[in-house]
């Protein structure tokens, strides 16, 4: 009888799903340490302002145009809304960076003159002009998928750099440096 | 203090588990048994304080409790009551923290109702248990621990993902959760079982239930679900062959091979090994689930954020548990004592070839929704992989898993005759004949897969009640009721996916206001399209007003929703039901002629694909009930007759 | 020894299974798997009509047309200086538009136009290959 061999297959066959688990372990370490690229920055930085001309956020106020930008000085522009939360925690942030002497400008997305009022109202206006964005045109233009997000504009009107999400304290430093960067 | 309270419970749970673990592997090893008798007391404890835990979370929810960073993160003041709720189960903590609760609570539920197992398997298994709880313990309290708190609070929290605020989706995860953890009992059992190389008629009958209870979960978890992603996608389809969604049918899969096997082991003590195997895979494929889905490592419609730090944690844990008890099944198992014999036609043989078709089926499911993966790794090219593979792949074999479910049933255990089951067959198939013919009259040009669905169903559906022919039916027990229903919620299901992909009518049209569009016995008009606002969307809602033949008009309003922050669109789909299928209605995009494109299916008896998952589970929960009752009468009758 | 045996026959069984599980597999994934592409590659490498592939790229500008009927649309699809025609039937996302990155799911005809069952479209270019070089793309599945 050929007793031993069919003992040793089955004992290897015991082995297959230890092998099997092994194998799907080093496909799955690999994906895990080398992720997909999935956030890109926008692909107009380095590249001029879209052409726009957007109407005053606030009535009697100054509209925004793309024009507005290429006036030698590097000015930020902030993209924000007053329906969006974390907009509502960048704004101090924002505030403080007004008074270190940083122009900013803003586009209001998909939103009502009176909602901008009480937003600004309530958290503080650090913006010089805003222009009103009502379908995201602009928004969409500049390559910017959400609010809060703010683009380092040098004085010729081009974009020097994207911050995607809300600005904290410890950004403060970089935002900074790509202003004067920009000079 | 809620919070801190929660967190202390957890951190109690933990140590408990740990004592459990102890506790178990001394009374084990040193042969003290005065210990064992107190590992069923810490495993309730521990269940209790994790529920605890969880209680705890759901109040600083409900209270909406800015304090602590995940509700500021995932909740509103302005919230629902229902969606607070919901949403504490919402965000990776939380689920986690679900997670954790259900295994320590099956772990409770194994001490205080298992009484058929033998003792020292059951003090083995719950300590596996608790080993299983020690990993997933420490993740929630190192990685992601739901108690943290914000200080100082914000004044508002952030609110909850839009597309997840939807009665249906809140329920869902639960379900599903009950049934993926549930599992790992079969899982702790099996490592119970290869501790001390107990593996018979009695670990199968002792270990039934428990698989019974998760794969109801399940079924229902992967209908729900597969309903959800039907009506809140507006793609029109059921299923999408989406990793998130694969990996609630992988622990399926396996679940209802393990069911199936384990009856073998129940009834004839045989497929030792390969049962222990099963239930080692069933929760393994849960635990692969959370890791894919948690890792972010594959993309797809449901995936939460990427962090690789809390995917190689979970990593490690699979390794840890799967790879460990893969391990001791290649150590053990071979000097588990082999079972009874049987020949290949007979009941054992037709469940041998349900195991083997349905472990196929779950290979290629996983094969596929890791073969992107493994192309990169070895080449770096980026693919993806669809429906077109996962149907030509696994549809044919489980047509043929179909037809085998038809036959089994009517076989005898241990050997069984072709002619007399010729004869048991006869009716079944005289009415697959007729299908054939009557399908082939009325819809000459049906493909071949829509084809033999629908005729298998026809047939599957008459021979899956065959069991109970010529039977006196009130002396039936519950759970062959429960195999021909779940049997027959299998043909149903089966029927409908037939139906849907054969006789589904679309019409893709760019309308004008008072237009009138037909699509199969409907015809629809579209009387106009206005602009509609919610607390963060906006979107644009037609009123389409339609009749059938004679019948009263009704009113269907589907919408194009738009969330601004990232932008998204989702389509709201208005459907109606009626009794013989469902009309599914998308609108689309405005052209400059001020048409409006209008997408409209009417889907013959596509409400059978969840009716049927609905029986499916329904068999199941009576196939437990029967079990129980018989087990309880044997038990009975053991200690008092 | 009857029941050794009969483990043996099963374990065999069940391994030819999974083998054959495996192979099915892998001769579908090798029809099946959608490789993805950007029109330089399409330029380069000859494609099988009818095979299902992606395309990816920008969507040209000034290039998509609105065909009669309300529901079909044809554009042009970019990177630098190669192109692809695409028809589509069917809704189109919000955020399809010109200058704005798009992949398509679909097949090639005999002619070369892409036909596309499925688009999936963002403004910006967070699905795009990062680099445009090599045969097939990085770039992660968004839906």
């Amino acid at each position: 009888m050929a007793e031993p061999q069919p003992k040793k297959v089955s004992r290897l066959i015991l082995w297959v799903p230890l092998a099997l688990f092994a194998l799907f372990f080093g496909v799955v370490m690999h994906g895990l340490f080398n992720p997909a690229e999935r956030v890109v920055d926008s692909k107009m930085v380095g590249k001029p302002l879209p052409q726009f001309a957007l109407p005053a956020a606030l009535p009697g106020q100054q509209p925004l145009t793309n024009g507005d930008f290429a006036q030698g000085q590097p000015r930020l522009l902030n993209i924000f809304a007053s329906w969006c939360i974390p907009c509502k925690a960048e704004a101090p942030i924002l505030e403080q960076l007004a008074r270190q002497g940083v122009p900013i400008d803003a586009i209001a997305i998909r939103d009502r003159p009176e909602d901008i009022a009480a937003f600004l109202q309530q958290y503080g206006n650090p913006y010089q002009r805003i222009g009103s964005d009502v379908d995201s045109a602009v928004q969409l233009a500049m390559g910017s998928s959400g609010v809060p997000e703010t683009f380092v504009i040098d004085g010729q009107g081009v974009i020097r750099h994207q911050h995607i999400g809300d600005i904290r304290p410890e950004d403060i430093p970089n935002i900074l440096q790509k202003l004067r960067e920009a000079q | 203090m809620i919070a801190e309270a929660g967190l202390a419970a957890l951190w109690l749970a933990f140590a408990l588990a740990l004592l459990q673990l102890g506790l178990g592997v001394a009374g084990l090893t040193g042969g003290r048994d005065v210990l064992l008798g107190a590992v069923r007391p810490v495993a309730v404890v521990q269940g209790l304080l994790t529920a605890i835990a969880f209680v705890m979370l759901i109040w600083l929810f409900l209270r909406s409790d800015m304090s602590v960073e995940l509700v500021a993160l995932n909740s509103h003041s302005d919230k629902p009551w229902l969606y607070k709720f919901a949403g504490t189960w919402g965000n990776h903590e939380g689920s986690m923290l679900l997670w954790v609760a259900v295994l320590a609570f099956a772990g409770a539920a194994v001490a205080l109702f298992e009484r058929r197992l033998d003792e020292r398997t059951l003090m083995a298994t719950l300590a596996a248990q608790a080993f299983i709880g020690i990993g997933f313990y420490a993740f929630l309290l190192f990685s992601s621990n739901p108690f943290t708190r914000l200080d100082p609070a914000p004044a508002q929290g952030q609110g909850l993902n839009p597309l997840l605020q939807d009665p249906g989706l809140a329920f869902h995860p639960p379900t599903l959760y009950f049934g993926y953890v549930g599992l790992s009992i079969a899982f702790s059992f099996a490592v119970g079982a290869l501790v001390t190389r107990d593996v018979g008629a009695d670990f199968a009958r002792a270990m039934r239930p428990w698989v019974l209870i998760s794969w109801v979960f399940l079924t229902l978890g992967i209908t729900a679900g597969s309903y959800w992603a039907y009506y809140e996608l507006g793609w029109g389809g059921w299923w999408f062959w989406d990793p998130v969604e694969n990996a609630s049918l992988m622990p399926w899969l396996a679940a209802t091979a393990l069911l199936h096997s384990v009856t073998v082991l129940a009834t004839r003590d045989g497929l030792r090994a390969w049962t222990v195997m099963l239930a080692v895979v069933a929760f393994s494929m849960s635990m692969v689930g959370t890791f894919l889905v948690r890792s972010g490592i594959l993309t797809s419609v449901h995936a939460f954020a990427v962090d690789p730090t809390r995917g190689s944690f979970i990593l490690a844990l699979l390794v840890i548990y799967i790879g460990g008890a893969m391990a001791l099944y290649g150590f053990r198992v071979g000097t588990v004592r082999e079972g009874s014999t049987f020949e290949a036609v007979s009941r054992e043989g037709a469940l041998v070839a349900n195991n083997l078709l349905l472990s196929a089926i779950l290979g290629i499911v996983l094969i596929g929704t890791l073969y992107p993966l493994g192309v990169e790794a070895v080449t770096g090219d980026k693919l993806s992989v669809g429906p077109p593979y996962f149907n030509a792949a696994a549809g044919p074999l489980a047509l043929i898993l179909v037809a085998i479910m038809a036959v089994g049933p009517l076989l005898k255990w241990r050997r069984d005759t072709l002619k007399p089951l010729a004869k048991r067959l006869a009716l079944p198939i005289l009415i697959t004949a007729l299908a054939l013919a009557a399908v082939l009259a009325m819809a000459p040009g049906i493909g071949i897969f829509p084809l033999l669905g629908l005729v298998l169903a026809l047939g599957v559906g008459a021979a899956s009640v065959a069991p109970l022919w010529k039977r006196n039916l009130r002396r039936t027990p519950l759970f062959t009721y429960g195999m021909v229903i779940a049997h027959l919620g299998i043909a149903v299901s089966l029927a409908g996916m037939a139906c849907e992909s054969a006789f589904t009518k679309e019409t893709l049209v760019a309308a004008r206001l008072g237009e009138t569009e037909h699509v199969g016995p409907f015809a629809v008009r579209l009387d106009g399209v206005a602009p509609i606002a919610g607390p963060n969307w906006t979107a644009l809602e037609a009123t389409l007003t339609v009749t059938r033949g004679d019948g009263k008009p009704f009113i269907l309003k589907p919408e194009a929703r738009m969330f601004p922050s990232p932008p998204t669109e989702t389509s709201e789909a208005a459907i109606k039901t009626v009794f013989d299928g469902q009309l599914y209605t998308v609108l689309g995009k405005a052209d400059e002629q001020g048409r409006w494109q209008l997408r409209l299916w009417w889907k013959p008896w596509v409400t059978l694909i969840w009716l049927g998952g609905v029986l499916i589970a329904l068999g199941g929960l009576l196939s437990l009930i029967g079990h129980m009752r018989r087990e309880r009468k044997l038990l009975d009758r053991k200690l008092y007759g | 020894m009857k029941a050794k045996h009969q483990r043996l026959t099963l374990g065999v069984v069940a391994l030819v299974a999974i083998i054959g599980a495996a192979l099915l597999a892998m001769s579908a994934l090798k029809d099946q798997a959608a490789y993805f592409y950007s029109p330089a590659d399409v330029k380069r490498t000859r494609i099988e009509p009818g095979k299902a592939v992606r395309l990816g790229g920008m969507v040209a500008d000034k290039s998509i047309v609105r065909q009669p009927d309300g529901v079909t649309i044809r554009f042009v699809v970019a990177d630098g200086a190669d192109t692809v025609p695409v028809v589509f039937k069917g809704i189109v996302p919000d955020l399809f538009k010109e200058n704005s990155g798009v992949v398509a799911e679909g097949r090639f005809d005999a002619g070369g136009t892409f036909i596309a069952d499925n688009i999936l479209a963002k403004h910006d270019e967070r699905y795009m290959p990062p680099q445009l070089e090599g045969d097939k793309h990085k770039t992660g599945k968004v839906e």
